[in-house]
């Protein structure tokens, strides 16, 4: 009888522990990634590498050629490529991914996504003792390629990948944004440009460009259209503009902190420029160089990874020939409020490593994303556009020192304007930054844009843009991109949060513990008794 | 005075069929509140608008928003990322009427409505394909903006995918008289149709094609492709 009662009550465990494993994940959780003792070559992987570039075939191109270099030192690891031109949307496919376990193996990101991404479990593999295995970390000794070391790897831009304690992920290619300005049209006005650009400078001379002739023509390019300042990334506009001020964004914590005075005055100063028609953005008008490169647009701010975009003599134009005018073109970093102590954004694709049950298939990822730092792959990559190589390794190497020397307007391939863009954050590092990453930093960044697009928008559609239109753009904005409930998750007042009704698998484990307990102490009473009556 | 009568009853049978909309050419009526096509066109950017249309293709859905090409008899009109769930994007089939309030805007070149919202409404109409080759390097082609068009006798002088690989929009360029035109196969509406998908990305340089699809505008005309014929 007993034994009969034990068998009931181990099965019933048995059963308990299940439904507890099930309870505790929503999803299929992968258990952590182990770096193996050593990598098996005699098996075959086939590794999934989603790449991004900036509609630039010859990126494409270099992708391709990495792979192939790649594969050709590793014959067993095949890597199938999926080419975005959005960041976005790698976003997207990756979330939609992880539910069902086919997430890529290697991808190419930014940490504010990956922070989204670690909140499934085991997602994304941390790389802190992979850089440092002695056999397989960076630049190891099982390694079949010149790798670059840990210390090689520019501080700055590597600490951009730590979250929290971990690093999640590797630089791929850095870029800052500049400000690519018409000089000889500002000149024309009467101005000289600054060596420090301030937003004051910026402002004055937009609203000035404005000025029209009696055929409605603007004087300083005798067209009709003129929009002089426009921003690509009003995301970076306002994160920029806070930082430069040091008011508050948020934290590490992910305390929301934007929805401050600060930010109600820059969006006040914006709308301003907004209604004169004096300022605008990609969203609303175009791409910054369209109007740039057609005479139409003074000051265009945009990544440095579009130089090849800017400028009369561009690698890349979106408009007719006809329409371009000839100008020349300075870059300077972008304005800046306080000119000693100056403050950009630091950007570019890093590289994450996604986990697998198959922890051989993981360490064939790592090499792969491990040989995109190589040299070749640094220094090719870095010169399609006005990106820097992230490595030291690669920013100090030859070659590199080579194509920056070469800058010529005539000279594709050493465009002028893309090298200076290019050299403007090798000479500016330390006055770069990133925001604070956790799960809900990629919202906030896209609410920080909003605000400026809706003040914008709003001045143009002639609407009243004044305290009270700013308390309802706050509240709107905290709702829309769920920032209010963010601020409730990450303050005291989780505990006050109503969770609702547990689900069933949970309300069954209870129950089951609850019938396993009341058998064990039965069964533990029951032996009691028939112990003291045997005595 | 039944004569008069008479004519006065015939008369106004042809008003009343007039005010109905013929297939070809003649207004339709719009609600109260609703602007006519030449109404939205006189229509300042940046002001609200409201319009009555039929849909006649959308981009793919997302994130609760969709890209509608819609038209009415005199007219098109194109709803960049108007607000839509999931369930009414699927409602969206060609013909469709809809009520659309939003804002007019341009995106370099493109004249379109954003920031918009739209109920449903009966009624349905699907436009033919209007042949607008005639106007290729005119001014006048900017009058037919977002239209259901066609061009005939193009020759394909240029085929690139926009990542260098399938799997994304499809550029491609034709040539007529000598001059070059930039068409795209927009992949979000292309949607699923691999046939088209690969007749268009195994288009070689030198075929001469009928080309529909709907006159979108990026700094000047860029026909997103619905159909090719090749000839």
């Amino acid at each position: 009888m007993m034994k009969k009662v034990r068998r009931i009550l181990s099965a019933l465990l048995t059963v308990s522990m299940m439904f507890s494993l099930c309870a505790c994940h929503g999803t299929k959780g992968l258990k952590e990634f182990e770096i193996p003792e050593s990598f098996d070559t005699s098996r075959q992987y086939e590794i999934s590498f989603w790449a991004k570039n900036d509609t630039n075939i010859t990126q494409v191109e270099i992708y391709k050629k990495a792979i192939s270099d790649f594969e050709a030192l590793y014959p067993n690891i095949k890597v199938n490529m999926r080419i975005y031109t959005d960041y976005g949307k790698i976003y997207n496919d990756v979330i939609t991914n992880i539910s069902t376990n086919t997430t890529p193996n290697v991808c190419i990101t930014y940490p504010d996504h990956i922070a989204t991404y670690l909140t499934g479990s085991n997602t994304v593999i941390p790389l802190d003792e992979l850089f440092v295995d002695e056999k397989y970390g960076l630049n190891g000794s099982e390694i079949k390629y010149d790798a670059p070391s840990f210390d090689e790897i520019v501080p700055k831009f590597i600490n951009e990948c730590k979250i929290g304690e971990h690093y999640y992920a590797v630089p791929y290619m850095r870029s800052t944004e500049a400000l690519y300005i018409n000089k000889t049209y500002i000149e024309q006005m009467g101005y000289e440009i600054p060596e420090v650009m301030t937003w004051d400078f910026v402002w004055e001379v937009s609203e000035k460009a404005m000025e029209t002739d009696s055929d409605g023509n603007y004087k300083v390019n005798g067209q009709k259209v003129m929009i002089p300042f426009i921003y690509k990334s009003t995301d970076n506009m306002m994160i920029t503009m806070l930082k430069q001020l040091d008011a508050g964004y948020s934290d590490n914590d992910g305390n929301i902190m934007i929805f401050n005075d600060t930010t109600k005055s820059l969006l006040f100063e914006i709308s301003k420029h907004a209604k004169t028609g004096s300022f605008s953005t990609f969203k609303i008008s175009s791409y910054p160089g369209n109007f740039l490169n057609a005479g139409q647009c003074l000051f265009a701010i945009d990544s440095t990874a579009g130089a090849t975009w800017m400028g009369s003599k561009a690698n890349h134009h979106d408009i007719a020939e006809d329409k371009v005018v000839e100008f020349e073109t300075e870059v300077l970093p972008i304005p800046q409020f306080d000119v000693n102590d100056p403050y950009m954004m630091s950007q570019g694709p890093s590289i994450c490593v996604f986990n697998k049950a198959d922890s051989q298939e993981v360490l064939a990822s790592w090499l792969f994303a491990q040989f995109m730092l190589t040299n070749d792959v640094q220094c090719a990559y870095s010169e399609t556009e006005g990106y820097v190589p992230v490595t030291s390794k690669a920013q100090e190497s030859a070659e590199y020192l080579d194509y920056l020397s070469k800058a010529s307007p005539d000279d594709p391939d050493h465009y002028d304007i893309k090298i200076k863009a290019a050299k403007l954050l090798l000479d500016n590092t330390d006055h770069t930054f990133v925001t604070p990453v956790f799960n809900g930093s990629a919202s906030l960044r896209d609410a920080s844009g909003q605000l400026i697009e809706s003040v914008t928008k709003s001045e143009r559609r002639k609407e009243t843009v004044d305290d009270a239109y700013m308390e309802k753009l706050f509240k709107d904005t905290a709702s829309l991109y769920h920032l209010d409930q963010h601020r409730a998750n990450t303050t005291e007042s989780l505990d006050k949060k109503d969770l609702g009704k547990l689900p069933g698998p949970s309300v069954a484990l209870i129950v089951t513990l609850i019938v396993v307990w009341l058998l064990l102490g039965g069964d533990y009473l029951y032996g009691f008794i028939i112990g003291r009556k045997k005595k | 005075m039944k004569k008069v009568l008479a004519l006065i009853c015939a008369l106004s049978l042809v008003l009343a069929l007039a005010a109905c909309g013929g297939k070809d050419g003649a207004s339709e009526a719009k609600s109260e509140g609703v602007m006519t096509y030449a109404e939205y066109v006189a229509a300042a950017l940046d002001s609200e608008v409201t319009i009555e249309a039929y849909v006649q293709a959308h981009q793919s859905w997302w994130d609760d928003k969709v890209t509608v090409y819609a038209a009415d008899k005199d007219g098109a009109y194109f709803m960049y990322n108007m607000a839509c769930s999931e369930d009414d994007a699927a409602k969206l089939t060609p013909g469709t009427k809809i009520k659309v309030k939003g804002y007019k805007s341009e995106w370099s070149g493109e004249v379109e409505i954003v920031d918009a919202t739209f109920e449903f409404e009966s009624g349905n109409y699907v436009a033919t394909a209007k042949d607008v080759t005639s106007f290729l390097g005119k001014d006048e082609l900017k009058d037919y903006q977002n239209q259901f068009v066609s061009f005939k006798d193009m020759t394909v002088s240029a085929v690139s995918y926009k990542n260098g690989e399938p799997g994304d929009d499809i550029y491609v360029n034709f040539t007529k008289d000598g001059q070059e035109y930039y068409f795209c196969l927009e992949y979000y509406l292309n949607g699923s149709d691999t046939n088209f998908y690969n007749q268009v990305g195994n288009l070689v340089e030198g075929q001469v094609c009928d080309v529909e699809g709907f006159l979108y505008w990026y700094e000047g005309p860029n026909p997103h492709i619905t159909k090719v014929t090749v000839k």
